[in-house]
């Protein structure tokens, strides 16, 4: 049965990008772990030879001529989405080092 | 009141000229303010447009198209330009900062349509605005919608079932003729059932999925919720279909649903599976099921037993899969391209972890750690590959019963609309919620539910039928045989009463 300790729930929210208090980490970790808890009835279930279903439309590569296109928004209506300033037509993102 | 009429009564209305779309805009508008502050489904109202456009219809004067002058609300996921989306998350309404700071930012406005709202535009459909949801649908009961909980229209002390609950509500109270939901594990077919109206969860690819904000983007559809099934007959037959834009849609022809209605049920063979009618299983819940089988029966069908082995296995299949695509499809808000932001980052990481901490909800936020960690390295191949295994011996449970039967038959919800508050703070109660309806998600298979009693305390009782994938046209024509045999869908509830 696997628990996940505040420790462990730490390191899942720095990899998810999510910033925790401590009381959010000690509930967290007890959540987590009733439902691991929960989920851990799949081992019962015998899946030798059964192949992973991903999607279930039958489709396979849905491509389509490599023929630019207008798209519904223009650039510039998607960069007015932004809350961050608009340097010359991009993004201004905070620094990746600080 | 104008705003009761289903979209069939409306549309002969408007036909014949008795009606202006204008005036039918007008009543949805008055009921709204009426009575939505007791139910809080609205959260977005885009009345002066859809007053203009309801006199453009008028003006141009055609109504061929069943939906043309018919109001709606849209789920508050579904992009249309230049109207407010927030997912009824503080990631993309941008409240002031917690701490008083910073003031209010702007709420995200989509630059562009979902092919769902377009393809109702053209239709002549008018837009009324926004309903509530779970916080990115992520919920059975609205309540982790930044805007607050829906309240059910039959008791305003119960949740109106989520995540559509906000679009069951102002269908159930008639504060419009139609509304469009998703459904990714039940929650268009819980709220209908919770609200005693007809939803349908379409096949997997049958309704185009794009400018709708994804979940979990292998289970998530869209679809309509309405009075009647006749009403969801003509609304899916309006935006169903192949859609360049949705690599996952198929391409098959979309049949003309209203016109196969027929009302029996003469040798249609009905399979009642033994997994759902289990101990849990609210006992008026089930005799009102129960009783629906045998009005199927007396229509002409053929009811009998059949299993599907791996149901109880669903929901935990479920919870992995769903949390794991969720971590997934959240990683976009990270404050750059959209929605809410903080000030004065020390750096990148420091931006996207406030960012996300502020934005994110509880339930978000969990799901989104659950499927970090069951597609994290060493933990990928017990969790997430396992469930994509038990998903394939789920379908096969529909596969095989299906060689047997045209459809199955069974309860939505195992109870009743619940009290405000009573599984908020217990997830996997919450999450049981959804038993019975998470199973036909892993297979792909188009499902509705339709009105079928009502509790000894006057809550609503749904019935849910299944049909093989791209098999609505079935499905619709067998729903609208038991409703027209019946008198659930015409009641309504009382709200004007102070």
């Amino acid at each position: 049965m696997t628990s996940l300790t505040p420790l462990q729930v730490a390191h899942i929210a720095k990899l998810a990008r999510l910033t925790l208090t401590s009381e959010e980490e000690k509930k967290m970790s007890k959540e987590l772990s009733s439902i691991l808890k929960y989920v851990d009835v799949l081992s019962e279930v015998n899946t030798d030879g059964i192949e992973p279903t991903a999607q279930v439309t039958g489709l396979e590569n849905a491509l389509r001529e490599d023929i630019v296109k207008p798209s519904g928004a223009l650039p510039d209506a998607l960069l007015a989405c932004s809350p961050l300033p608009i340097v010359e037509h991009q993004i201004e993102a905070p620094h990746a080092h600080g | 009141m104008l705003s009761f009429l289903t979209i069939t009564q409306a549309h002969d209305k408007l036909k014949k000229r008795e009606i202006s779309s204008e005036e039918l805009t007008r009543a949805c508008i008055d009921r709204v303010e009426k009575i939505d502050g007791k139910l809080n489904a609205v959260v977005y109202k885009n009345f002066d447009r859809a007053l203009e456009e309801a006199r453009k219809i008028d003006t141009a004067g055609t109504f061929d198209s069943p939906l043309a002058g018919i109001p709606y609300f849209a789920k508050d996921v579904y992009s249309e330009a230049g109207v407010p989306t927030t997912g009824c998350s503080n990631m993309l309404r941008n409240p002031p900062s917690p701490d008083g700071l910073r003031a209010a930012g702007k709420d995200y406005i989509p630059p562009y349509d979902s092919t769902t709202t377009k393809r109702l535009k053209a239709a002549g459909a008018i837009s009324l605005g926004k309903t509530n949801t779970d916080e990115f649908t992520m919920g059975a009961s609205t309540e982790t919608s930044c805007y607050g909980v829906t309240r059910n229209p039959w008791d305003t002390s119960r949740v109106a079932g989520g995540s559509s609950g906000g679009s069951a509500a102002v269908v159930a109270a008639d504060e419009c003729l139609f509304a469009l939901g998703t459904d990714t594990g039940g929650s268009i077919r819980q709220p209908a059932s919770f609200c005693s109206i007809a939803g349908i969860r379409s096949t997997y690819g049958r309704t185009s999925r794009y400018g709708v904000m994804s979940m979990a983007s292998s289970l998530d559809t869209i679809g309509p919720l309405c009075k009647s099934v006749e009403d969801l007959a003509i609304v899916l037959e309006a935006i169903a279909g192949k859609d360049p834009l949705d690599g996952t849609t198929g391409d098959h022809p979309v049949p003309n649903y209203h016109g196969a209605l027929k009302k029996d049920l003469k040798g249609v063979r009905i399979g009642l599976p033994k997994e759902y009618f289990i101990e849990g299983l609210n006992t008026e819940v089930e005799a009102s099921v129960r009783k629906a089988a045998a009005v199927c029966k007396s229509l002409g069908a053929l009811v009998t037993e059949v299993h599907l082995p791996y149901t109880k296995y669903a929901v935990a299949t479920y919870y992995v899969l769903c949390p794991c695509e969720v971590s997934s499809n959240m990683a976009r808000y990270d404050g750059i391209r959209f929605g809410h932001t903080v000030e004065k980052p020390k750096d990148l990481l420091d931006y996207y972890q406030r960012t996300r901490s502020e934005g994110f909800g509880p339930e978000v936020k969990r799901r989104i750690m659950i499927g970090t960690f069951a597609l994290s390295a060493g933990y990928y191949d017990a969790y997430y590959l396992k469930a994509q295994k038990v998903r394939t011996l789920i379908k096969k449970d529909f596969d095989e019963a299906f060689r047997g039967v045209d459809l199955i038959l069974a309860p939505v919800s195992p109870n009743t609309a619940f009290k405000i508050g009573a599984n908020s703070n217990d997830p996997i109660a919450m999450y049981l919620e959804d038993v019975f309806t998470v199973a036909q998600v892993m297979a792909g298979i188009p499902c509705i539910s339709v009105p079928c009693g009502f509790s000894k305390e006057g809550l609503p009782i749904g019935l849910q039928l299944m049909a093989p994938q791209w098999e609505e046209g079935r499905l619709l024509s067998a729903a609208y045989a038991y409703e027209q045999a019946t008198e659930w869908h015409k009641k309504r509830p009382v709200l004007d009463r102070a």
